[in-house]
């Protein structure tokens, strides 16, 4: 994983969830093009803050992870989306799910939260594979001890370190149960991650009594990363 | 549903290049079942040849889109009413 920070100038502005399309123009003109989402808060103004995690056959990824340098240019085009994002007016209390990288649209939301000092509480149940992979980890960490109403829940599905007291065992209907909001307090689901991840989170939701438009889904491709 | 099927917000950007609104909004009914879905939510697969999105309740293609140089071309027999919104 790498976060890139950006200079955009002329940048609009945008909201939490959202993502840019970066693309990449070879010598030749073949073009490649993915999506990222935007990791910073609208109110980090013209400074875009991407995370990307770098896949091994990726056209794009190893590229913007270890070859780009400070001062290279890139053509973005954005901010895309306004389904997947999260604004104060929309209200809660969050239930953000996160498998792997999918963290990152969710990150924006954590900080935009905080960047406006929304009391609405917010609980992350974020899944990685092992306790490296975790992403963000002191930042989450800081901001739930210091009674910001952020609960933060990891599960690790592949190896757990000695002493770990979270969950270890991929998201199901008995986790979600554990940890979702009881659906009386109104709650807002966002989910982001991998395609099979995203569908069996939503889905146990909906036994809980989430409404389906409650629940606002992203998937990404095949990263694995949950 | 395999680990290639994204969602609508993968098609938000070429759509962008396309139509001068936010269309993961928009709403699309299917000329097919008649559901109505807003674009963000629909299945998505995106190649190299293309990017096909398909009605998360029946499966219909609902739009495709191809893009070479110079010119789009939309494929929309399976969708009945794109409903777009101007403002958000």
């Amino acid at each position: 994983m790498a976060s890139l920070i950006l200079d955009v100038p002329g940048w609009t502005g945008h909201l939490a969830g959202q993502h840019v399309d970066v693309r990449l123009t070879a010598d030749d003109g073949y073009q490649a093009e993915r999506s990222y989402s935007i990791a910073s808060p609208p109110e980090d103004g013209q400074q875009l803050i991407l995370t990307i995690e770098r896949l091994d056959d990726g056209e794009v990824s190893p590229y913007l992870t270890e070859e780009l340098r400070v001062g290279d240019k890139l053509e973005l085009r954005g901010p895309i989306g306004g389904y997947f994002v999260w604004e104060e007016r929309l209200g809660g209390p969050l239930l953000l799910i996160a498998g792997g990288s999918g963290i990152v649209p969710l990150m924006a939301m954590i900080r935009h939260r905080r960047a406006v000092g929304s009391p609405i509480p917010a609980r992350l149940l974020a899944s990685f594979r092992t306790y490296e992979d975790i992403i963000y980890r002191d930042e989450l960490e800081r901001e739930a001890e210091a009674g910001m109403a952020l609960e933060v829940i990891h599960t690790l599905t592949r190896t757990q370190p000695p002493g770990w007291t979270g969950y270890s065992r991929r998201i199901d209907a008995e986790l979600l149960r554990e940890v979702a909001w009881p659906v009386e307090q109104h709650p807002l689901a966002y989910i982001c991650g991998p395609t099979p991840f995203v569908e069996t989170a939503a889905a146990a939701l909906l036994p809980l009594g989430y409404e389906p438009t409650r629940i606002k889904t992203e998937r990404f491709g095949p990263t694995g990363g949950s | 549903m395999d680990d290639t099927t994204l969602d609508g917000n993968a098609a938000g950007g070429i759509l962008r290049e396309i139509f001068p609104f936010e269309m993961t909004l928009a709403e699309g009914t299917c000329a097919h079942c008649g559901s109505t879905r807003v674009v963000g939510e629909l299945t998505v697969y995106k190649s190299a040849m293309g990017t096909v999105m398909r009605c998360p309740t029946c499966d219909n293609v609902l739009m495709r889109i191809v893009s070479t140089k110079g010119r789009y071309w939309l494929d929309m027999q399976g969708v009945r009413v794109l409903h777009i919104k101007t403002e958000p």
